[in-house]
């Protein structure tokens, strides 16, 4: 009875497992790693020039930024913050929320759970997902997020994309990527994808900056248990001989 | 050392001269005698018992920087999570141990159902049982509202519509518990109020009825037999051992072993895949915008879908309204178990074929209902959970038959180990 019982509970959690979702284009892997502190830096730098003028990270101190990726204060403070905030601030923007709706038809969104919210692999995607689009009143639309109100902030390094017309291999377009380059930027594509590749690494680390560190404080405190487990069973095994 | 001991001695004799210390003491734990035939299902108890003082002692320090108030409420819960000291490990204790109080809970009472703890003399420790179970789900319930994101605001929504669904007085109801006409700021306050001292005052002193009512009777076992009636010169059960030491080592390993899982998640996967932490409750709540699929955490679903799966107006009671008297009636029914089950015997070893089957297909209806309930509905999907619903209360509608006509085998008269 409880190998069924418990061939039953697997069963209905594979069917779990399979619980996929979702619409649109398949997504993009965004493969980061938030262990390699480079990696997260030249994000660092990507999210101040880029994104932090319209969208905050509001929960985020630059101080703590300074420390997880091996920064000095000075250097971030010079590099990658504005003048009139201090280290200890939080990553906020200047633009007030109503005139960011006035501007954009929406106030763009805090930034510092993004990732948490949408997911790496999304994030990843919509950067890479900005195409031509005359009908937009940004002139771009994207794969990922039609109808966007973000205008390509990214374009001076990735230039612009545009549909490929399928034609008759309609069929396959979901394989297939469907955009190309129209209009080069300053990076090629491999470079761009590097880049949006290093700024979602750093938007996940924003997210969750105990990230971390929580692996590491886990592993030990597994093996801590793992020992008191040895123990507590020994102790059982002592005390449980003379019941018969 | 010898000094220290006396002393320790001297203060516990002071004590006991005063309160029943020692009674207390060897009445349920010291002189408690336990079946020593004890197995897996077992733990999950005591585990219970470890996962409400881990969500206490977690809740204490959370508390102490969280703020209740809307506009305050989502970024209090970042800051937890980045700028106090070990904050993000006592909010995903809080979190992980939230789902895991309704896995061991869901496994303990699965214990019951597995073995007839319910039947009687025990019927009491069930009752008092079920009534921990309830205040649970509204500990979870009003819990969830805090960190104010998308799902925490859309599911306080949804749930406290269904007050709406009752005649004549709904609407008051719905805007008395609210206390606005929509979930707000006052609806935050008084969830938070009853979620950090109503409920755990609640839950803590159900805790204590229902061990002491356990004690009283007896632990019953695998067998489903009971150790008292076989004594020794003593009067001490003969199938029976100490609780303490012997349950206290072994429930010491159980302990660990549980802690060990239970790090790997919150380490690990503190939002396993979105089932424990929503990937939209990262989003905050926005009273203005909709989430297009809103579904409850996963210990809820079962009942979600049941809430579903009513899609006809009928007797001239709308849809809505009858899957709240069915979502009610399906987690009420479980109070009626001793008196629905009409079996000689207790423990699954003994029953007989029928009795296995429908314990079998009521898990697996579960399950599916649970799995349903956390997904957006489909025509299919209704159909099915339609299907599951019919199933779970027929369960319980023909238990009084089928448990009497089944072929029982014959109960020992010990345990057998």
């Amino acid at each position: 009875m409880n190998k069924l019982i418990c061939a039953l509970i697997l069963w209905g959690m594979t069917g779990l497992a399979l619980a996929a979702g979702g619409h649109g284009p398949a997504l993009l892997e965004a493969n980061v790693n938030i262990g390699n502190k480079t990696s997260l830096q030249r994000g660092a730098r990507l999210f101040v020039n880029y994104c932090l003028s319209c969208h905050s990270a509001q929960f985020m101190r630059y101080q703590r930024m300074a420390t997880d990726l091996g920064l000095d204060d000075s250097v971030v403070k010079d590099n990658l913050m504005f003048t009139t905030d201090k280290i200890g601030d939080t990553m906020k923007v200047a633009m007030r929320p109503a005139d960011a709706e006035k501007w954009f038809g929406v106030a763009p969104p805090d930034l510092s759970v993004i990732a948490r919210a949408r997911g790496a692999d999304w994030l990843y995607s919509f950067l890479n997902g900005f195409y031509l689009d005359d009908t937009r009143p940004t002139g771009v639309n994207n794969l990922y997020f039609p109808d966007t109100a973000m205008p390509h902030v990214l374009s001076e390094l990735q230039g612009y994309q545009q549909l490929k017309d399928h034609g008759e291999e309609a069929g396959h377009a979901s394989h297939a990527a469907p955009l190309e380059l129209a209009q080069a930027g300053k990076m090629d594509e491999a470079e761009y994808r590097q880049a949006t590749r290093d700024l979602v690494a750093f938007l996940v680390y924003v997210g969750e900056p105990a990230k971390l560190v929580r692996y590491r404080v886990g592993f030990w405190v597994i093996a801590f248990l793992f020992v008191l487990f040895v123990a507590t069973y020994l102790m059982k095994r002592e005390y449980w001989k003379d019941v018969h | 050392m010898n000094g220290i001991v006396k002393g320790l001695v001297g203060l516990r004799d002071w004590v006991d001269d005063r309160f029943p210390l020692m009674q207390l003491w060897n009445d349920h734990m010291g002189c408690y005698y336990a079946p020593k035939n004890f197995n897996f299902w077992y733990y999950f108890g005591v585990l219970s018992l470890v996962v409400l003082t881990i969500q206490i002692i977690t809740g204490i320090w959370l508390v102490m920087s969280y703020k209740p108030d809307a506009s305050l409420a989502f970024g209090s819960v970042e800051y937890i999570m980045r700028d106090v000291s070990w904050g993000w490990l006592i909010r995903y204790m809080h979190s992980t141990g939230a789902s895991f109080f309704f896995i061991v809970v869901y496994l303990h009472m699965f214990r019951g159902l597995l073995y007839g703890s319910f039947k009687k003399p025990r019927e009491l420790i069930w009752i008092l049982g079920m009534f921990i179970y309830l205040s649970l789900m509204a500990e979870a319930f009003f819990g969830y509202l805090l960190p104010w994101g998308q799902m925490s605001y859309w599911g306080a929504q949804v749930i406290t519509s269904l007050f709406g669904a009752i005649p004549f007085v709904g609407e008051t109801l719905l805007e008395w518990i609210r206390g606005d006409y929509v979930v707000s700021d006052i609806t935050l306050n008084r969830f938070f109020s009853f979620h950090v001292i109503a409920l755990p005052f609640a839950i803590a002193g159900l805790v204590v009825l229902h061990i002491i009512a356990l004690h009283e009777v007896g632990s019953n076992n695998p067998d489903g037999v009971e150790i008292k009636k076989h004594k020794d010169a003593d009067g001490k059960p003969l199938d029976g051992i100490p609780f303490h030491p012997y349950y206290t080592v072994k429930d010491s390993v159980g302990v660990v072993v549980f802690l060990m899982v239970f790090a790997a998640v919150v380490f690990f996967a503190p939002e396993m895949g979105g089932y424990f932490l929503e990937h939209n409750n990262f989003i905050p709540a926005d009273p203005l915008k909709t989430p297009e699929h809103i579904a409850p955490v996963w210990y809820f679903t079962p009942f979600y879908s049941i809430l579903r799966a009513n899609t006809v107006n009928f007797f001239g009671i709308p849809a809505k309204l009858w899957g709240v008297i069915f979502m009610g009636l399906g987690t009420m029914v479980f109070f009626l178990l001793p008196w629905l089950d009409r079996s000689p015997v207790k423990s699954i070893r003994y029953r007989g074929p029928i009795f296995k089957t429908a314990l079998g297909i009521f898990v697996v209806t579960f399950i599916i209902l649970g799995y349903l309930g956390m997904l957006p509905p489909t025509d299919m999907r209704t159909l099915v959970a339609q299907i599951c619903t019919i199933i779970y209360f027929l369960f319980f509608i023909l238990m009084p038959f089928y448990t009497k006509w089944d072929q029982t085998k014959p109960v020992p008269d010990r345990v057998t180990g």
